[in-house]
């Protein structure tokens, strides 16, 4: 557990890299060198990355089949009531329950759903949209988004601690170390 | 065998990547070609908007339908459209699943042009319905008149549709942006631009558990749009199918609209990229490779289309029915045999050119031969509509079809309104994904465990 002193003014201890390979290589040490919390930062996605930084459960597909399925049951039991139940009409003497020509608005229902599940999903469980976050305060993290990388330890960490953070990400040879503020 | 033009020149690095995109949006600055180019589109919308005035004013009798021509320019125009629309969907989600990589460089623009060329659709079976502000009665909500839409027409199968491929269109488009924002965010020197950049990045920051979840939920998108714009092409076609007219009753009809929709989107990818790869020197991410595989594409859709036309002519000969074989004999020889020879001229003939490779990666035969297909495709529709309508089964209700003034100058107005979207698009925002060109650099590549 970090010292309460600590935790109120650092976010963490910031390492800065010039490749996808080196911030790679330096989550998987943090990671065996016994520190959990933490989060790595690049300007495209890298592969393995997520894995790295100990992201185990991916709960998007999860929301997504679920949005899929409740669209397609809600389109077909609407048009079950508005054709059998509110306003039974005859066309051309077909049943009133013609499941076949229900098929289609079914199937674009449930990929709305579906797809909006996915977006909405993956937005509310990334926290998105968060304007303001402490990475931000770190000047040099403007170029997360151009062609540098970031690894950050949190200082929620349990082996957390400002000096020896900062003594463990300068042993793996980044562009720079520094701490962010909250 | 040739060596194969490479999908990104040499020599680039994620930095050179990021400011030659990104500058395009933040420091060129606004050219006179530019804002001539958009005036003129623009003017082309105004005009649109007055005819549409005029139309709401006086109702579609100023347009060239009648009875027995109940559907003229309107359904045309809608398809065309909307078919235009289909290309921009294959190429982002349909070769994303099929790990095309060369789509990195034009899926963005091309996602833009799906949504604008839904948008131009939109606008003429909203406004054939003859009370357009209306409209909202084909959807399904509870109101005082105790009425409900009738699910076992396609004309409502359609409203569900289109408004659903535009809805998944808009968010595919708009979830790839993200971090594209991100990135003009970081780079603005104005301080609204980057205002404005940042709010509608949300905050991105490229973690890489947000980079997981994005990366699932861009591929779920891609997943489920792939069925979607194959489903959207066959219900416009279920339009003509589902009824009885001679030429629209026929079970080919899906198939062969999907392929003439993606035939004639990957015409209207190429006439916009040729283009914007010179005006804007991006010929090291739009290289010949982009112009080959596109035009490869609409060889082969072109052919589908072609089996199309045969198909229909044999089973009007071979089928037996009198009624197919009039409209057959109407297509060769009636008052619009003109417009089917066209048809099979810009559709069949011309693009047999593309089996030459240098036909392929000739920027300016390519951008004339597409526009030969964009042609022939609106001509395909014009065909299908207006010689079915103009004689079918009753010999006293045939009748002509003159479209009006008002008839083009919508049409031409809703291409004006869609090259003025355009225009503002590769103005404000990166019309090419960076973040998906800088995953094609071997900078990118990392060791597996």
């Amino acid at each position: 557990m970090s010292t309460p002193s600590v935790s109120s003014t650092i976010y963490g201890t910031m390492a800065e890299f010039n490749s996808a390979q080196e911030l790679l290589t330096a989550a998987r040490r943090a990671n065996d060198a016994g520190y959990r919390e933490m989060d790595a930062y690049s300007p495209f996605p890298v592969e393995e990355l997520a894995e790295a930084i100990g992201f185990r459960k991916n709960y998007v597909p999860l929301v997504t089949l679920i949005g899929a399925i409740t669209g397609g049951v809600l389109g077909y039991m609407m048009q079950y009531y508005i054709a059998v139940i509110s306003y039974p009409t005859n066309i051309g003497g077909r049943p009133f329950h013609s499941w076949p020509s229900f098929i289609i608005v079914t199937f674009e229902m449930t990929i709305l759903f579906g797809a909006i599940s996915a977006v909405l999903g993956m937005l509310a469980l990334n926290g998105l949209p968060m304007p303001y976050h402490p990475v931000f305060n770190v000047p040099r993290f403007n170029f997360v988004t151009k062609d540098k990388f970031f690894l950050v330890i949190f200082a929620t960490d349990p082996k957390y601690d400002t000096q020896s953070a900062h003594q463990f990400l300068e042993s793996l040879n980044p562009q720079s170390v520094s701490e962010v503020p909250c | 065998m040739v060596e194969e033009a490479p999908v990104i020149e040499p020599g680039h690095t994620l930095a050179t990547v990021t400011d030659k995109i990104s500058s395009i949006v933040l420091e060129r600055p606004t050219s006179n070609g530019w804002i001539v180019g958009f005036a003129g589109c623009f003017m082309l919308t105004m005009m649109m908007l007055y005819a549409l005035g005029y139309l709401f004013l006086r109702g579609v009798g100023i347009w060239g339908i009648n009875i027995p021509i109940g559907w003229g320019f309107a359904i045309i125009n809608f398809v065309w459209w909307i078919g235009i629309g289909h290309a921009g969907t294959l190429i982002s989600a349909i070769l994303l699943l099929l790990r095309q990589s060369w789509r990195n460089s034009i899926n963005r623009f091309a996602e833009a042009m799906t949504l604008f060329a839904v948008a131009c659709a939109g606008v003429f079976p909203g406004v054939h319905t003859g009370r357009p502000w209306l409209d909202y009665w084909m959807f399904p909500y509870p109101n005082t008149m105790n009425y409900w839409p009738q699910f076992r027409s396609p004309l409502i199968w359609d409203v569900f549709a289109v408004s659903t491929y535009f809805t998944v269109s808009l968010m595919f488009w708009f979830i790839g942006l993200i971090p594209d924002l991100g990135t003009l965010r970081d780079r603005a020197e104005n301080k609204y631009a980057r205002m404005i950049y940042g709010l509608l990045a949300m905050g991105w920051r490229g973690s890489a558990r947000h980079w997981a979840r994005y990366e699932m939920a861009y591929l779920l998108l891609a997943g489920l749009a792939t069925p979607l714009v194959l489903s959207v092409h066959t219900v416009v076609s279920f339009d003509f199918a589902v009824g009885i007219v001679p030429g629209w009753h026929t079970t080919i009809f899906p198939p062969y609209f999907v392929a003439g929709a993606i035939y004639s989107g990957f015409a209207m990818v190429l006439m916009l990229a040729i283009p914007i790869r010179k005006l804007y020197g991006l010929e090291d991410f739009i290289t010949d490779r982009h112009l080959q595989n596109s035009a490869k594409v609409m060889l082969a859709t072109g052919w589908i289309v072609a089996y199309g036309y045969a198909i229909e002519a044999f089973m009007g000969w071979y089928g037996g029915n009198r009624y197919d074989q009039t409209l057959l004999w109407n297509r060769l020889h009636g008052p619009y045999q003109f417009w089917y020879y066209s048809l099979l001229i810009c559709n069949l003939l011309v693009p047999q050119l593309l089996w030459f490779r240098k036909m392929r990666t000739h920027p300016v035969y390519l951008f004339f031969i597409s526009l030969v297909i964009l042609v022939g495709m609106w001509l395909e529709r014009f065909v299908i509509i207006v010689i079915s309508l103009t004689r079918d089964f009753l010999p006293s209700s045939w009748g002509m079809y003159y479209p009006t003034r008002w008839d083009w100058m919508t049409y031409i107005g809703t291409i004006g309104m869609f090259l003025t979207a355009m225009f503002l698009f590769v103005r404000i925002l990166p019309m090419i994904s960076i973040f998906e060109i800088r995953t094609l650099l071997p900078e990118a590549e990392v060791k597996h465990k």
